[in-house]
């Protein structure tokens, strides 16, 4: 068989797929606290997030490096999948909080003694999970259709979007929204009737976003082979030539829109039991911008690029702020400026820069054209001097 | 006497009071090859422009077969079977040859229809037909940013084609050309007519000629009006036309 790159990406997946679906959580669970291979749960906790961070890294390169469609405001429905799965955990929360009342503390502060209606429905788990996709689908549904059908394009779509987030955010800092303001939802305790401190429900949360990493990448890589995910590229390429074949581009960018707004949705929605904590400042735009700059070091218009990105720059974040607390912001971005200047494609474009190099430095000289240049160098000077 | 199939009547589109296009009435009939000359501002991009839906008159009346062109947007009037070949090759540079065709191929236009990786075997058939025409049939599985310029116009025109449209609007189909890349261009253009009608847009007098032979009829456009209309022989020796355009160069 042929030894292709997609062939080799299969590879690749197939093993990383392996060792974060089996092998880390195995090394968690089967192994003793002090074996030098065992895995802690604290590990077990951070790998989650960054995994959802990668699923949201990919549903950011869907609309940016497959669609050319850069959306700054990504965060803002992975926010909203954070906070639909919030509120059903602060209702497991029952009468556990701080008060002892039956409804969430911050609503006891804010002087409610019941539950407000809209609350009602989300100690149903169904219902919370139905909301993770309706909320953000709805929103992203007609922010893109009244966007699209506008011809909102380019960099004014960008800017557009930061605006959405923007708006939100100051919109959930608000207390009388009942959504607890700036201080958001935390204090987390059970989630389908499990113990959140538990190593085993950390443990299949983080199992649970490992799937969904992978079910994204299959899904994303099914429609780029699609004729659809061929119409994205070419609305990206010219959207001009598109329009004019007799396709209705709002509507292919609507789709896409949409569906990575509830990708996003779902990673928020695994990631708040994860991190514990969810406030509107996931909703800043900054945090939009970030899933960007993830994209862009890991390489766009690639499926695994995003992922390697997410990992890779949360990781130095990381370990940036627990070994250079006062550096760790240089050490960003000096990343970023190096891959934009060194690797424009992202890191997934290194290997085959290297080998570029290794063949270049390999290789002597091709003694033709160093002749000819050679040759060539006394001839122009000749030509310039005074006969 | 054959069926007009492309009506324009009157039609003024004024940008920021610069009239790109002012009164112009045109008619194309069904089967023809029409040939548009006119020097840089003539307003035939507008006059593309006006018929696929990119832009809008402010006055007078467009219409193919019975369909109202003003009512409807770009896509809408390509799917009623009017095909748009740009100035500048337009083709999708990251997909390859092959691909840029399929995308192009007659056929459903909408989202779910899009959800599938399978191309049935007519299409197929259809779009190796065309890789032969525009002698691309080597570079297939190139993708088209790796293409000669001569070979993505010769690309594009070949989309046009896929489309299968009752009218090609052709802008400038030899920029860019060798003499025997735009002589076979020629000959490409030329026998579509009679199963589709052709609305070619050019500069180069020799390519005029030689698609203009058998007779047909040139308009030169001048300042977004109709100059005059006839004969290639009689169109150059128009005095008018010398002095506008022709005969530019001698002064």
């Amino acid at each position: 068989m042929r030894r292709t790159p997609t062939n080799f990406e299969t590879w690749g997946v197939t093993v990383v797929a392996v060792l974060i679906l089996i092998v880390l959580p195995g090394l968690n669970a089967f192994t003793p606290a002090d074996s030098f291979l065992h895995v802690s749960d604290f590990s077990i906790g951070l790998y989650g997030k960054y995994l959802c961070y990668a699923v949201l890294a990919i549903s950011v390169d869907l609309l940016w490096g497959y669609t050319g469609l850069l959306s700054l405001g990504q965060a803002l429905f992975f926010s909203l999948g954070g906070y639909m799965m919030g509120m059903y955990l602060m209702r497991m929360i029952g009468d556990l909080g701080q008060y002892h009342q039956p409804i969430p503390d911050f609503l006891v502060f804010l002087g409610w003694s019941s539950l407000p209606p809209f609350w009602k429905p989300f100690s149903s788990f169904p219902f919370a999970l139905m909301m993770i996709f309706l909320l953000p689908g709805l929103l992203s549904l007609v922010f893109g259709f009244l966007a699209f059908r506008s011809r909102i394009r380019g960099v004014y779509f960008s800017i557009l979007t930061q605006a959405l987030t923007y708006a939100a955010a100051i919109l959930f800092f608000r207390n009388d929204l009942l959504l607890g303001g700036n201080n958001g939802f935390t204090d987390f305790k059970f989630i389908l009737g499990y113990d959140l401190r538990n190593p085993a429900t950390s443990r299949a949360l983080y199992l649970a976003t490992g799937l969904l990493l992978l079910g994204t990448y299959l899904l994303c890589r099914w429609l780029t082979t699609t004729k659809f995910g061929k119409i994205q590229r070419a609305i990206r390429d010219s959207e001009n030539r598109v329009l004019f074949s007799g396709y209705a581009t709002s509507s292919f960018k609507l789709f896409v829109f949409v569906l990575s707004s509830l990708i996003a949705a779902l990673a928020g929605a695994l990631f708040v039991p994860q991190v514990g904590i969810i406030n509107p400042s996931e909703m800043w735009p900054d945090k939009s911008l970030e899933a960007v700059v993830w994209v862009a070091v890991g390489g766009r218009g690639t499926l695994v690029g995003p992922v390697i990105g997410a990992v890779a720059v949360n990781w130095l974040k990381s370990w940036a702020t627990r070994a250079y607390p006062d550096l760790r912001l240089f050490f960003l971005g000096a990343l970023f400026i190096l891959v934009v200047l060194i690797l424009p494609g992202g890191l997934v474009s290194l290997p085959a820069r290297i080998h570029g190099w290794w063949k270049h430095f390999r290789r002597p000289p091709e003694p033709a054209p160093a002749g000819a240049k050679s040759a060539a160098q006394p001839s122009t000077l000749n030509t310039q001097l005074p006969p | 006497m054959s069926r007009v199939l492309l009506t324009v009547e009157d039609v003024t589109k004024t940008y920021d009071g610069f009239r790109a296009i002012n009164n112009l009435t045109f008619y194309l009939d069904e089967g023809e090859l029409r040939i548009v000359i006119g020097p840089n501002g003539a307003g035939k991009s507008t006059f593309f422009d006006l018929i696929t839906g990119r832009a809008k008159p402010d006055v007078g009346k467009i219409e193919f077969d019975s369909d109202d062109l003003t009512l409807l947007n770009e896509y809408a009037i390509n799917r009623l079977g009017i095909g748009r070949k740009f100035q500048t090759p337009s083709v999708y540079l990251q997909l390859t040859v092959w691909d840029n065709l399929r995308l192009s191929l007659k056929g459903s236009r909408s989202v779910w229809s899009s959800l599938t990786r399978r191309v049935p075997s007519e299409q197929a058939d259809r779009i190796e037909d065309i890789l032969k025409l525009i002698r691309l049939d080597a570079k297939a599985q190139l993708p088209a940013g790796q293409l000669a310029h001569g070979e993505k116009q010769w690309l594009e025109i070949g989309m046009l084609l896929a489309q299968d449209p009752k009218l090609l609007l052709v802008d400038e189909p030899a920029a860019g050309m060798t003499d025997e890349e735009t002589h076979r261009t020629g000959e490409l253009l030329v026998s579509l007519a009679g199963k589709h009608s052709l609305i070619i847009v050019e500069h180069d007098m020799t390519f005029v000629r030689q698609i203009a032979s058998q007779n047909r009829t040139v308009t030169v456009l001048h300042q977004g009006s109709l100059l005059c209309e006839g004969k290639f022989d009689d169109v150059q020796s128009n005095p008018k036309v010398r002095e506008v355009y022709l005969g530019r160069g001698k002064h």
